[in-house]
């Protein structure tokens, strides 16, 4: 079967996580996660495969780290809720010292969690998804490049089809493929300097 | 070409194909570097009928993006509403009843045949050869008046829906359906007798736009493109859907990769539509064509999803991400017109301007297909 192979050779990068997803519900095989820099050299190792490249296509993930934050926040303040809830009980019903004691641990941690901080940067997630001719076996590989420097290299130098869906992705969220020959709007107006598909483009 | 290259007497000039050009099939821009005949440098010029179907996607619900997929590829709507509705169902874990999936199948494989007649007649069109074209649309009109009494358009098809059909066919249906098999049976060997048989046409197609197998794995190109070149890569065989795992066909293969061996994949496929057609109609199932309980508003759980069909011009792919709400989050289309023009700049250079127009034909190129 091309996944174990796949998955092994994939495996072998440093950033790289592999993951087998259910090709029934999902609609592809292998879920790949690996850093911004080392996309070339999964490419290269899908190629050496004998896979064929779909598409490559970002996904903004505008609000992500907020949403996260507050989901954290949230789930802190219940768990600090709870566990006054079972301080109070215990502390009626036995009335200990050491009861009463131990609560304001997790308020803290909470607090720290939810306003504290700033969230962390938002990223865009660019994928790439590659199939193979002979054998079933779609793998789709993952990278998140932040927001304010969306760079990442170009894998067009390995599969030249990947030219075009890149400077694609590039009229559509702005990304930055470093080494790409030609970033022109390729769908866009020639003159265009907006970015589509980024959440917060407004026409 | 180097040598001349080398030469500084050596001049090239730069010509201008669109995009407004009977050749490009719609308004899509080649530009050429020219060295007297031979082409040196082709760079297609996308994005003049660019539409951003993928931010709609964004700005509406599930149900409400059903008719903008049937206006990418606009030759093989029923094929595009297909993949879209099996990516939805797929996220939302909804499933269609068999009867429903035999009418898709029925229905999309009718649309190929439209898709590759009117294909066949405008190439050879483009070729000089006029008389195929009127063969071709007498042919396609059955089916297209056929499609009209069941999804209510001729072109831009909406007939699918999460769960299955807008509605069941007429009891004309099957008759109708089984007089096209028929038709199209007995005519085929008077297109191969006028088309594949005529020594013009061979003479400017055989050998005319070599695409290697290698090319088509590092451009993705899919389709008779990638099958024209030795591959026998099909998504219905490939990765099976709907009902075709229970329907006998083969998948046309040829090895030369020239024009030629592109035009006889098409052909070819049309005789398999045919079968499957026909098969279809007899396993067909009674029952009804929508399932029971499909939630009015659709909000897939969240992660993302990809689902592929076989459109008449290639694989044909939804990206599906979704947040759990009732739009999708991010709506990719991979569609195969876009990966398969991509390798026209490779592929044409040291072609002559003449054969490199027949070749560019042989691709089957719907631009709004390339620019979504």
């Amino acid at each position: 079967m091309k996944t174990n192979a796949v998955e092994k050779a994939l495996g072998a990068l440093g950033s790289a996580q592999v993951a087998v997803s259910d090709h029934a519900t999902r609609g592809f095989h292998l879920n790949v996660t690996v850093n911004p820099e080392e996309v070339v050299r999964a490419a290269e190792v899908l190629d050496a495969e004998g896979f064929f490249i779909e598409a490559v296509t970002g996904v903004d993930w505008l609000g992500e780290q907020e949403a996260l934050a507050k989901e954290a926040a949230k789930k802190a303040a219940a768990a600090q809720k709870a566990a006054e809830a079972a301080a109070a009980e215990t502390a009626e019903q036995g009335g200990g010292e050491e009861g009463a004691a131990s609560p304001p641990e997790p308020a803290d941690e909470a607090e720290a969690a939810g306003q504290g901080q700033e969230p962390a940067e938002d990223s865009f997630e660019v994928v790439y998804d590659f199939n193979h001719f002979q054998q079933l076996c779609r793998v789709t590989v993952r990278t998140r490049v932040p927001r304010s420097n969306p760079e990442l290299p170009t894998i067009s130098t390995v599969y030249p089809g990947a030219d075009w869906h890149e400077r694609e992705a590039h009229d559509f969220f702005g990304l930055i493929f470093t080494g790409h020959p030609d970033l022109s709007p390729l769908l866009l107006p020639e003159d265009a300097d907006f970015h589509p598909l980024r959440k917060d483009y407004k026409p | 070409m180097s040598e001349w290259a080398a030469d500084p007497s050596y001049e090239t000039f730069v010509l201008n194909m669109g995009p407004q050009h009977p050749a490009t099939h719609g308004a899509l821009r080649v530009k050429l570097r020219m060295d007297g005949e031979y082409i040196v440098e082709a760079e297609p010029v996308l994005g003049y009928i660019h539409r951003m179907h993928e931010k709609m996607g964004e700005n509406r619900t599930y149900l409400q993006f059903m008719p903008n997929t049937g206006r990418l590829d606009y030759l093989s709507a029923l094929s595009y509403n297909h993949g879209y509705v099996s990516a939805v169902e797929r996220a939302a874990g909804i499933t269609v009843p068999e009867r429903a999936e035999y009418l898709r199948v029925i229905t999309v494989e009718l649309n190929r045949i439209s898709s590759h007649l009117l294909w066949v007649g405008a190439f050879v069109l483009d070729l000089g050869g006029f008389t195929p074209l009127l063969y071709a649309m007498d042919d396609r009109e059955q089916i297209l008046d056929l499609l009209e009494r069941v999804t209510g358009s001729r072109l831009t098809y909406c007939y699918f829906r999460f769960g299955g059909l807008y509605n069941d066919v007429d009891d004309d249906f099957e008759a109708g359906a089984r007089a096209i098999v028929k038709r199209m049976r007995d005519k085929l060997p008077m297109y191969h007798n006028l088309i594949s048989k005529n020594i013009i046409l061979r003479q400017r197609l055989e050998g005319v736009g070599p695409i290697t197998g290698e090319m088509c794995r590092k451009y993705g190109a899919t389709g008779p493109v990638a099958r024209g070149s030795g591959i026998p890569y099909d998504v219905r065989r490939h990765e099976p859907y709907s009902v075709y795992p229970e329907l006998d066909f083969d998948i046309p293969v040829y090895e030369q990769g020239d024009s030629m061996a592109r035009y006889l994949v098409r052909m070819d496929e049309i005789e398999q539509s045919l079968r499957i057609i026909e098969q279809g109609l007899d396993k067909m199932p009674d029952g009804p064509v929508m399932a029971e309980k499909v939630p009015k508003i659709i909000k897939p759980p969240k992660g993302d999803y990809y689902f592929a069909v076989e459109a008449a011009r290639g694989s044909f792919g939804v990206r599906l991400v979704s947040d759990g709400t009732n739009t999708p989050y991010r709506l990719k289309l991979r569609s195969p017109c876009f990966s398969n023009v991509s390798l026209f700049g490779e592929a044409a250079r040291g072609m002559l301007l003449a054969d490199a127009v027949a070749m560019f034909g042989s691709l089957d190129l719907v631009i709004p297909d390339i620019d979504r």
